[in-house]
């Protein structure tokens, strides 16, 4: 069941928050063995909010999201439980407060089942950095979820959750939305309150939601979204609805396509794939246009300094002092290296090390405030390219799920958000949409792609209307893989 | 200190602004209490907490500027200052560094002569203060050694702003005045309580002495743990004494950050340049870059109250007070304020200055009660001043009534009236006093007569006294001579 059928038949009567939640806890049960999506399951909490829920519900109040169960990225705080980061470094540390996102979608009736696994700090595009746990793709257990909101994805596609709570910081919930035939939706940077997540990249990081469909996507989106006083970030600007934006056909807009993204590098099956997810936009009504951003190729060099810049900066308080992890030393110097060295893993250290090469005194013009102004030319493409369109189509990553450590250097790692990370750069809504089903060069199932499109700064509506057009005229989103997938739902 | 030197000084204070709240959260801003109760996610770095500026700090960094004539630039940010430190709880701080709030300006200052001077600020920013560590085990509080340290939180996040100064004063003395002035400053805009011994105002020195008539800097060093202003200057003259001593030696000065030893007198090394930190400053990206609208700068400017330095030009300049009167009222600024009111209203600054600082001052003292919040309001003290200015009353008089004032009796005018205290230059009646006076002193109307002129003050006090000091003393006196050689 989608997250709105979910909201609907709890908000009718004809099913119990309850029930759901039992069903889901069952489910979670029986694939969790395989899946590994959740880091801390959450069953009592679950209950008692199902209760609460069920409560609200006969009192008469109305709730957009009732009894949906939902997977909460670990690096988002929840009030009393446990929250890892994926880190051992966090390991055992207890949330005091709770994220603003993820407090907005439990008052409209969601149920959080549990805290999903991730990359370490949300740095990785597999899941394969966190150190607490593995998360396999429910579509080919051989498989990688993707990253690093990987167990969100994992838990929605196995239909541990309806809705999954994401962080996007280059890609990090398209991808995972793309590997696990999700829709996987970053809003404009500043749309939903970042107070709660755990900062990897702060000028990046943005949450949003993994669902089976683009009208949860929109559900989850129009709760999440708004003004939030606790982060200074988050704008302050009305947020059109845009579950009343859903629209069937694309009629009248203009789509650019992207001259340097040519989908032929990404093999014969994938362009394939990509030229039929063009076409149908054009069959819905879509003008097909080609645009340029010619500084799109410096995302990844722009990117891998602001990102570690700023995270080198964000992980100093995990320093042993206050919380979490801490190694004892003979002094705070000695206490504070132990911590680190045994608390992160080697993602990590390799971010924060760069980063603090960056930000160094006399490297800092020529990679920290290069990497700035790079940046904003990044931007300015995007707007030149939405002067002659009104959204952009373009791969979500740069090939389907792939096995475990098929990609142990890291720079073969940072290449799978090459078509994610400039949008981050520019901060422009972006989501990737299951677009068909592809077997990988020496893989044995079908595993599926998607499509990214993107719209301009606060162009939700128009994104989640035009996708929602494309989903209905495809229906991959609903559809299983044509073999049987490694776990169904 | 040896001529042939001369001393620079700049000095760097930070200040605790006095807000309702923290700089980034909602904790409230206040001095002590049980460690760690006002605290939040936000102020204790929390993972996943983020900081939101408080206006009004921004709002009192920018009045500061406008005070001291400072530019305030049209666009400002924070960046994040880089280092480990255990009672700093993101192991970074919110501070300005290329692009602070307040650009240049001047603190005025006055040295116990009366003479003016004046020294140019670098900037002033805003930043967040840090918790406070309390080392225990060593037995003498200090970390080397210590078992363990304690970690209070409560002041972590109190907003902080840092004045830095042009290294443009001389000696000692100038660096204490222009503190001293800078104090003064930022009481009268009500930013900051001032305490040094609450930790709401901390400074720094740096120090350096070339030869005097040359234009080059010399080595500098950096003077920390100054606990006073009396430190300030201890610690500053025995730098520039040490400095001198080397290079007199012909050794050098070695560029390095002491800490001043209250107990010997004297500064230690601390560490050297080569240890100096990388801050690694950048743009904090969980916060927008601060627009400062004109109109509000405006708005604010036009808004800033009488500035110390104004004060003490006006009562040494306009009104003739001397250095410590003006002093004396200006570092009372309720009192200050009250003066000027009198002032407005009687148009005689000397005497408002005598009596305020005099007889109101000491009943102030006596009961506790400020002046400006007695029941001597500023108009009943005028009236009193123009009461002794048109002698219907004599000072002897005035400060009696003043006591009765205090107690509430009400305006001079109406006691006088009421109890006929006014002073009597009537001369037939003053006569009866005197030919009573006379009367009664037979003895010492003789010695006068023989030649002991001195013993007319004592027959004029007899008057007074039987005229219950309603009597003109001019008068008195000169009937009772008048009368003694008739």
């Amino acid at each position: 069941m989608t997250a709105a059928e979910i909201a609907r038949d709890v908000s009718a009567g004809r099913i119990s928050a309850a029930e759901i939640t039992a069903s889901t806890l069952a489910q979670v049960d029986a694939v969790e063995g395989d899946v590994g999506a959740y880091l801390t399951a959450l069953n009592d909490l679950a209950r008692a909010y199902a209760t609460r829920v069920d409560e609200r519900i006969s009192a008469g109040e109305r709730l957009a999201l009732a009894g949906v169960p939902i997977a909460v990225k670990d690096n988002m705080c929840l009030e009393g439980t446990r929250t890892t980061c994926g880190s051992k470094i966090l390991e055992h540390w207890i949330a005091p407060y709770s994220a603003t996102a993820v407090a907005r979608l439990i008052q409209a009736g969601a149920i959080p089942i549990g805290k999903a696994n991730c990359d370490e700090f949300a740095m990785g595009s597999s899941c394969e950095n966190s150190a607490l746990g593995v998360t396999r793709n429910p579509y080919d257990l051989s498989r990688v979820p993707g990253g690093s909101s990987g167990g969100s994805a994992a838990a929605v596609a196995a239909s541990e959750a309806a809705i999954g709570l994401g962080s996007d910081t280059g890609g990090s919930i398209r991808e995972p939305a793309a590997f696990c035939n999700l829709v996987g939706f970053k809003p404009t940077y500043g749309r939903i309150s970042r107070y709660g997540l755990i900062a990897f990249a702060s000028s990046l990081d943005q949450i949003g939601p993994l669902t089976r469909t683009v009208e949860d996507a929109a559900l989850a989106y129009d709760l999440m979204a708004g003004y939030d006083p606790m982060d200074a970030t988050s704008l302050n600007r009305p947020v059109g609805r845009t579950a009343d934006s859903l629209r069937s056909d694309l009629t009248g807009l203009r789509v650019g396509l992207v001259r340097e993204f040519d989908t032929k590098v990404l093999g014969e099956r994938s362009d394939a794939l990509y030229r039929e997810a063009y076409r149908e936009l054009e069959r819905l009504g879509a003008e097909l246009v080609e645009v340029s951003l010619p500084t799109a190729d410096y995302g990844l060099a722009t990117y891998y300094l602001i990102a570690p810049a700023e995270c080198s900066s964000n992980l100093a308080r995990f320093d042993g002092v206050r919380y979490g992890l801490r190694v004892e030393g003979n002094d705070v110097a000695a206490m504070y290296d132990n911590t680190r060295a045994a608390g992160f893993g080697a993602e990590v250290k390799r971010r924060i090390l760069i980063g603090t090469y960056a930000l160094s005194s006399g490297y800092y013009d020529a990679y920290y405030v290069r990497a700035q102004k790079a940046r904003t030319l990044i931007g300015r493409d995007f707007a030149r390219a939405f002067a002659q369109c009104d959204l952009i189509a373009c791969p979500a990553a740069s090939c389907p799920a792939f096995e475990f450590n098929a990609k142990s250097d890291p720079y073969s790692m940072y290449l799978m958000d090459y078509y994610t990370i400039p949008m981050s750069l520019a901060g422009v809504p972006a989501l990737s949409v299951p677009c068909g089903w592809t077997v990988p060069e020496g893989g044995r199932l079908p595993m599926p792609l998607g499509l990214q499109l993107c719209a301009p700064l606060f162009g939700e509506q128009l994104l989640l209307g035009a996708a929602h057009a494309y989903e209905r005229a495809t229906n991959h989103a609903s559809a299983h893989p044509p073999e049987t997938g490694a776990v169904r739902s | 200190m040896n001529p042939a030197y001369e001393a620079v000084i700049g000095i760097e204070c930070h200040v605790e602004l006095k807000t309702a709240t923290k700089m980034f959260c909602g904790c409230r801003n206040e001095f002590g209490g049980e460690p760690n109760t006002k605290t939040c996610p936000v102020c204790l770095g929390m993972p996943g907490a983020l900081p939101v500026p408080n206006a009004k700090a921004i709002e009192q960094i920018v009045r500061t500027g406008l005070a001291f004539d400072a530019e305030i630039p049209a666009f400002s940010k924070f960046d994040r200052k880089n280092y480990f430190y255990p009672d700093m709880p993101k192991d970074y701080q919110i501070s300005q560094y290329d692009m602070p709030l307040t650009v240049g300006g001047v603190v005025k200052y006055w040295l116990e002569d009366g003479t003016m001077k004046q020294c140019r600020l670098t900037r002033v920013h805003l930043e967040e203060d840090t918790g406070k560590s309390t080392h225990a085990g060593s037995g003498d509080g200090r970390i080397a050694g210590s078992a363990y340290s304690l970690l209070d939180f409560n002041r972590a996040g109190v907003p902080l702003m840092e004045c830095v100064s042009e290294p443009e004063l001389h000696s000692a003395r100038d660096a204490v005045a222009y503190l001293e002035s800078l104090r003064r400053t930022l009481l009268a805009l009500e930013v900051s309580d001032v305490k040094m011994e609450e930790g709401s105002l901390r400074c720094d020195a740096n120090v350096s002495v070339r030869l005097a008539g040359t234009t080059q800097l010399g080595t500098k060093s950096e003077i920390k743990n100054m606990n006073s202003f009396r430190s300030v200057e201890r610690a500053i003259a025995s730098e520039i004494a040490r400095q001198i001593e080397i290079l007199d030696s012909g050794g050098r000065v070695v560029q390095e950050t002491r800490g001043w030893d209250e107990l010997h007198g004297v500064t230690h090394p601390m560490r050297s340049k080569e240890e100096a930190h990388d801050y690694r400053y950048f743009p904090d990206p969980d916060l927008t870059p601060i627009a400062v609208a004109r109109n509000d700068v405006e708005r604010l400017k036009s808004e800033l109250p009488t500035l110390p330095w104004q004060r003490f030009e006006r009562y040494t300049g306009e009104y003739g007070l001397g250095v410590n009167a003006a002093t004396q009222l200006i570092d009372n600024l309720s009192l200050a304020r009250y003066f000027d009111a009198v002032v407005v209203r009687s148009g005689n600054p000397q005497q408002s200055s005598n009596f305020v600082l005099g007889e109101l001052s000491r009943l102030a003292n006596e009961t506790g009660v400020d002046v400006a919040n007695s029941k001597v309001t500023v108009e009943d003290l005028a009236q009193l001043i123009s009461l002794v200015e048109s002698k219907r009353i004599n000072s002897k008089i005035a400060k009696e009534l003043l006591g009765r004032m205090w107690e509430g009796a009400g305006s001079p005018s109406d006691i006088v009236e009421r109890e006929g205290l006014a002073q009597t230059s009537d001369p037939s009646a003053i006569e009866g006093f005197v030919d009573e006076v006379l009367a009664a002193n037979e003895k010492v109307v003789a010695d006068y007569k023989a030649g002991k002129l001195n013993v007319l003050g004592f027959l004029v006090g007899q008057v007074m006294k039987a005229s219950r000091g309603k009597a003109d003393p001019a008068l008195a006196n000169e009937l009772v001579k008048k009368k003694l050689s008739s």
